[in-house]
């Protein structure tokens, strides 16, 4: 298993050298959002407003996390479905969001928008919240407030675990690596 | 009325009823789901346990040992295992010989879930059309059940929506047997793949109607794991069960590998001439239950 150290933003070398099945330490801000949020998000793109948060280099986390406790900068935070998110993924990409944070697998139109645009889809492990909550040092709210559970989150990650399902060369670890245990 | 004067001579026939305060029922409640968000159930890392020493995928080994590790975590600081709390569901069976008093018991239910979710992510929305978050987690989905006797007993799952999206219910012609409803649990896991966050438990319902053979298979969800169906039939099927869905490869958060499920549990129910009702409810990596006896 290749394992590599990244910061936000992320350049596209350092996306291009990503392939499926490798695994990311990834540090710096990454953004929050999931359903809502990324409704709330195209249609201000749609309207030709301008977004709260920046997308060029940038990445997103698909994650509501529970409230703090004493002394975390957030509560548990695990990756929620990314296929919800499908529909609003591809004209945030198209607009150089470089990484996708989450579980599951992506649709057909995000698979190829991520190979168009040199952008990752990475999966965190989904049940592994309060362990995922210490990967990341600092949280708040930076749009959207009025969504609660499902603002937009300002997070800053610390060798935050995941792994690349889909790379940017049209690699998909979901499609490839079950048929390799399956049995007859 | 003729029958209203039956039901009070039954009454008045029969042992007093045994008086349960709402507030003792509140009480237990909260501890129930406090202790159960925090602490994932020891037959399941115990299968977690033996799944991480099986699994020949390496990236299926680093999940299962990162979800060990979250586990005893979120237990020793005493946070939640997973951010997602789901909506409460509560199954209550109240011995038919019980007295509630001290108030409304649905209000108290309602009450113990705000208290012991203050501090959990507010996941539950008012209507599934307007969207608007109640804050505060209720109201909880609750399953009442008159039994005999004077005991309450209720048990919860906490079962993050992941896993519950990708659930399904057919209604099998009486014929299909077990090769179709094989079948349709091995194609719902494996459609289900990565979003139900892998390893699953696999709740299959069979029989009843619609409704009821949605909540056999939720009720399934409940049993311990190592505990096969006392039924002899359903018992080898659930071992074929596991062994045909731990056959797609679908593995550990589904990056392939061979511990797919820990353990699929059937249960069944007398059912119609025309069908073979099938349901299956998938649980998460981190499936949160537990009960509690009044």
């Amino acid at each position: 298993m290749r394992e590599w150290r990244l910061r936000t933003p992320l350049r596209e070398e350092d996306v291009v050298n990503l392939r499926a099945g490798d695994w990311v330490a990834l540090s710096g801000v990454v953004y929050g959002a999931r359903d809502a949020a990324h409704q709330r998000l195209v249609e201000t793109l749609r309207r030709g407003e301008p977004l709260p948060i920046p997308l060029a280099g940038q990445a997103i986390y698909y994650v509501g996390p529970a409230p703090a406790q004493e002394g975390w900068a957030v509560g548990p935070a695990g990756p929620t479905t990314s296929g919800r998110m499908d529909p609003f993924t591809v004209p945030l990409l198209e607009r150089g969001l470089k990484a996708t944070i989450g579980k599951g697998t992506r649709s057909r139109e995000v698979k190829e928008a991520l190979v168009r645009c040199r952008a990752v889809y990475l999966a965190a492990v989904g049940g592994a919240a309060a362990l995922l909550a210490r990967h990341i040092v600092r949280g708040r709210a930076v749009a959207y407030e009025d969504l609660g559970t499902e603002a937009i989150w300002e997070l800053e990650f610390a060798d935050f675990p995941a792994v690349v399902v889909n790379d940017a060369h049209g690699g998909d670890l979901y499609a490839t690596s079950p048929p390799a245990y399956a049995r007859p | 009325m003729v029958v209203d004067s039956l039901l009070y001579t039954e009454y008045v026939d029969n042992v007093a009823p045994r008086a349960i305060s709402v507030r003792s029922v509140e009480e237990a409640v909260v501890q129930l789901l406090r202790d159960c968000v925090r602490r994932l159930p020891p037959d399941y890392l115990a299968a977690l346990r033996e799944a991480e020493a099986r699994e020949p995928s390496p990236l299926g080994r680093r999940v299962l040992r990162m979800l060990l590790d979250n586990a005893e975590l979120a237990e020793r600081v005493g946070v939640a295992t997973c951010q997602d709390t789901g909506i409460p569901v509560l199954f209550v069976e109240v011995g038919q010989d019980v007295h509630f008093v001290d108030g409304s018991l649905p209000e108290a239910l309602e009450e113990a879930v705000r208290e012991a979710y203050r501090d959990l992510r507010k996941s539950v929305v008012r209507d599934p059309l307007l969207r608007e978050n109640t804050g505060d987690n209720t109201p909880p989905v609750v399953h009442y059940e008159i039994v005999p006797g004077d005991r309450v007993r209720i048990a919860t799952l906490v079962k993050g929506f992941g896993a519950e999206m990708t659930s399904a219910v057919r209604m099998l012609p009486a014929t299909a047997g077990e090769a179709e409803v094989k079948r349709f649990v091995v194609e719902v896991v494996q459609r289900a793949g990565p979003n139900a966050c892998p390893p699953v438990i696999v709740g299959v319902g069979l029989g009843s109607s619609f409704e009821g053979v949605a909540l056999l298979a939720k009720k399934a969800l409940l049993r311990p794991l190592g505990t096969p169906n006392p039924k002899p039939h359903l018992a080898k099927l659930e071992g074929e069960l596991l062994e045909a869905v731990n056959a797609t490869g679908v593995g550990p958060q589904g990056l392939g590998g061979v511990c797919t499920a820990l353990a699929v549990h059937v249960e069944s129910s007398p059912t119609h001439i025309a069908a073979l009702p099938v349901a299956v409810n998938l649980n998460c990596s981190a499936p949160r239950r537990g009960e509690v006896v009044l």
